[in-house]
């Protein structure tokens, strides 16, 4: 045994001393430049979100979509940074009248890092690998829509669907296309992207360096690394001392001020997706009573909490639907802050005197701090709450898995994910057949007006329904040194297109 | 010797079988579930079956640990949950900066603290002798973040002198390189290790100190400085060995904290994210490693004490060799 772990550890190090190097140079690669080099910059970005694998199907989580998605792997269609589709991997294509056939037409001359050429095969296979019986895709339901696929010619890619499906070409700008002869994308890559995966040291740093064979526009860095940390503190120290150039989500007010106002950082604030809920388990008493969901919402001061948490950045909004989403509108006005609003709900409701709720609070920031806020607002009304605090873990198998909660505190990520008010069996249990019908018709419908005005409709309705209190939407905060640009600002989805990036 | 080496042996090999079992059986008792690392919000039943399919934790826990010892066998500890890449390489790679660190730290805090454990003993009336107890007094009571934080703050934001953090991506093709980014780490961690280490020299060295043996010495014309070196060091030793084998141990189980400030990526960071994500393979693998070398620094220790002092040799054999 002994011996055997020695001769792991020997192996172990051997392995580390011959990965080649991840810039030219170590920390001088900014130096001299070799005869092969150019004059374009390496762009050095620090995340707290490092991918756990390579596959954004099997769960690599939030990291891997940052420094893959649309750096190493493309899809048809692209979400830009604004929000808008545009597209990629697909020259063209047409929809048939009756809105359920799709036909793709595939740029030619596309080739994957590995130099082979981009067909409808690879796309069959990348699109079934998410719809396929044994996926833990994310976007599963949202593709299931796929009834069949053909590929015609080595550039058309024929979709079927079962029923009509109009953010179809959206949701397809999460897919990434793979080469198919790749098994493994969970421990391999072969993407078409501007990037190829360079050394990947886990743990600490992610190379993407510069595929000289892409198909478009050539980035304005020659490399990017990905360094990643698990302290707040130290990430920002890192930009501090240069060792980065960018940070792509400041987590921190507190950090933000070592940065705001010193001209030699820039700070840039964007549109994010991201939702702080107070989600109420719409089946039990007492949330199941639409007025008393109505006042607990009433008799919190967002503003003030969104003040408190995010020093007044960020926004507040009434509803599921965060302002980069088509079908936003202000609905703060549905549930205002007012105490005696909220009081006359309650007793109306049948609690004049309050009740005491257990509330199910993840155990990282900012949740304990809300909790507490929560605690302190709702005793204004007499309604006492308990805080149960419980891990990222617990919350998964009691609150999401079980529905073993009276109300929780949660943020959702995702961009257009009202849809989820539309299913009854979700964690919350909201449960409004006339919003479920809006939000399945709203797929289903031949405009994308008319898919606005159902969605904004749902969106109206569990506002009024306070089918959750929608506490505030988190702000998306870029902090870079001063002279570096072209970098997203937004990140919608977590997604970070580090190709326009360029340093002075 | 010889005898007991191979006692010694055998008893390393049952104790990390017998560990490794109670590991094993100990992490699944743990609440949660490792097809939860794998999934997002919106996943369906099917889903979470499928994941845990395909990780192989919906078998039978005898079926799964049969597997998993039947691999250490041959020296496979599996491939991570989440990542799915082989555990054994990975834990290899974080090794290259945890190993180290540690041992750096090690013996800088053993340069530090032995010298200054027999001047506090020796010197127990004088400023300097009251200044050195007082530091590693106030070095006991200070957590090992707040050292490092301090001195990032000092070094690397202040100073500007040395990194702040990390690692170079190419690990130790550029030494220098490699080895500047320590230099933090190690600093950190040998004065928290020599505060408590100073204490223990110094009480051996008193032991020393007072004995009949130095004052003979002293009587038969050695010098002070001659009556230490060849017998006060060699007596103090025994018990300051036994110490430094546990503050090894202690110091390469402890480094998660010292790797998160300083965002190094070794294998402390590796096991708190493996522990969030319950990738059982690689709690695993970090746990057996720890174990090893806990129960082979313990075993050194022994040695190492034997061959300083003969007497031990005796009692533990039963007669001389």
């Amino acid at each position: 045994m002994k011996s055997q772990m020695a001769s792991l550890i020997g192996s172990g190090i051997a392995l580390a001393l011959a990965l080649t190097a991840c810039g030219a140079g170590g920390n001088g690669r900014e130096g001299p430049a070799s005869s092969t080099a150019e004059s374009a910059p390496v762009i050095d970005i620090g995340s707290l979100y490092e991918p756990q694998n390579l596959d954004n199907v099997g769960g690599g989580g939030q990291g891997v979509i940052e420094a893959l998605g649309g750096n190493v792997y493309e899809g048809l269609f692209r979400l830009t940074d604004d929000g808008t589709i545009e597209n990629l991997l697909a020259a063209d294509y047409k929809v048939s009248r009756d809105g359920l056939t799709y036909t793709f037409y595939l740029h030619e001359g596309v080739r994957f890092h590995s130099g082979d050429p981009l067909t409808g095969a690879d796309v069959e296979y990348s699109l079934e690998r998410i719809i396929d019986d044994g996926s833990t895709s994310p976007r599963k339901s949202a593709l299931s829509v796929i009834k069949s696929i053909e590929t015609p010619g080595t550039s058309t890619v024929v979709v079927k669907l079962s029923s009509r499906s109009i953010s179809f070409v959206y949701n397809l700008s999460h897919v990434w296309i793979i080469n198919d002869t790749v098994k493994e994308p969970a421990t391999a890559e072969d993407g078409t992207g501007p990037y190829r995966l360079g050394t990947w040291k886990r743990g600490s740093s992610l190379c993407l360096d510069r595929f000289d064979g892409y198909w478009g526009a050539a980035p304005k860095n020659r490399q990017v690394v990905f360094h990643y940390f698990t302290d707040a503190s130290a990430l920002n120290n890192a930009l501090l001392t240069g060792t980065v150039d960018l940070v792509t989500s400041e987590q921190s007010p507190d950090a933000l001020a070592q940065f705001t106002g010193d001209p030699r950082y820039k700070v840039s604030e964007g549109r994010s997706t991201t939702k702080l809920l107070l989600a109420f388990n719409d089946r039990e008493p007492p949330f199941d009573k639409v007025l008393v969901r109505k006042a607990v919402s009433s008799a919190i001061d967002d503003g003030k909490l969104l003040e408190s948490i995010w020093d007044g950045h960020g926004s507040l909004i009434g509803s599921m639907v965060p302002p980069s989403d088509p079908w936003y509108e202000d609905l703060t006005e549905v549930n205002p802050y007012d105490v005696e609003l909220a009081r006359r709900q309650l007793a109306e409701a049948g609690y004049p005197e309050g009740f005491t709720f257990t509330l199910d609070t993840p155990n990282y920031d900012p949740h304990p701090t809300i909790a507490t806020f929560v605690k302190s607002e709702l005793a204004k009304v007499g309604i006492t709450v308990d805080i149960n605090t419980i891990t990222a873990d617990e919350w998964y198998t009691k609150v999401y898995q079980r529905h073993d909660f009276t109300a929780t505190l949660q943020e959702h990520v995702n961009d257009r994910d009202i849809r989820w008010y539309g299913d009854p069996d979700f964690y919350w249990g909201y449960d409004n057949p006339q919003v479920a019908t809006w939000i399945k018709q709203s797929e289903e419908a031949s405009t994308l007006d008319g898919q606005t005005a159902l969605l904004r409709k749902a969106s109206r309705q569990i506002a009024e329904d306070a089918a959750s209190d929608w506490l505030y939407l988190n702000p998306q905060i870029v902090v870079s040194t001063a002279g570096v640009s072209g970098y997203p600002v937004n990140g919608l989805n977590a997604q970070f297109y580090v190709y326009g990036i360029d340093k002075r | 010797m010889t005898a007991y080496l191979l006692r010694r042996t055998l008893l390393l090999v049952i104790s990390l079988l017998l560990a490794s079992s109670v590991l094993f059986l100990l992490l699944r008792l743990l609440p949660g579930d490792p097809a939860n690392s794998l999934l997002s919000v919106g996943a369906t039943p099917e889903q979470v079956a499928a994941a845990r399919h395909e990780i192989g934790s919906d078998l039978p826990l005898p079926e799964q640990f049969a597997s998993w010892i039947g691999r250490m066998a041959t020296l496979d500890l599996g491939r991570s949950f989440i990542s799915s890449l082989p555990v054994g390489p990975e834990i290899a790679g974080r090794l290259v900066v945890t190993a180290p660190l540690t041992i750096l730290a090690f013996l800088l805090a053993v340069l530090i603290s032995v010298p200054a454990g027999f001047v506090t003993a020796h010197r127990r009336g004088t400023w300097y002798g009251s200044l050195l107890g007082g530091v590693s007094q106030f070095g006991l009571a200070v957590p090992v973040f707040w050292v490092g934080m301090l001195l990032i703050t000092v070094f690397a934001l202040h100073l500007r002198l040395l990194p702040a953090g990390g690692f170079p991506a190419d690990d130790w093709a550029d030494p220098a390189a490699a080895l500047t980014s320590l230099v933090l780490p190690v600093l950190t961690v040998s004065l928290v290790m020599s505060a408590s280490l100073i204490r223990y020299v110094h009480s051996a060295a008193l032991d020393v100190l007072g004995s009949d043996y130095l004052r003979t010495a002293r009587a038969l014309g050695s010098s002070f400085a001659g009556a230490i070196w060849r017998h006060g060091l060699r007596n103090a030793a025994v018990p300051v060995v036994s110490i430094l084998g546990i503050e090894l141990a202690t110091t390469f189980l402890g480094a998660v904290v010292v790797e998160n400030v300083f965002a190094l990526p070794g294998l402390g960071s590796m096991l708190v994210k493996a522990f969030a994500q319950h990738d059982y393979p690689v709690i695993q693998g970090i746990l057996v490693l720890s174990t090893f070398t806990v129960l082979l620094i313990g075993f050194l220790a022994d040695v190492v004490q034997r061959l300083i002092d003969p007497r031990l040799r005796r009692t533990a054999t039963g007669g001389p060799e």
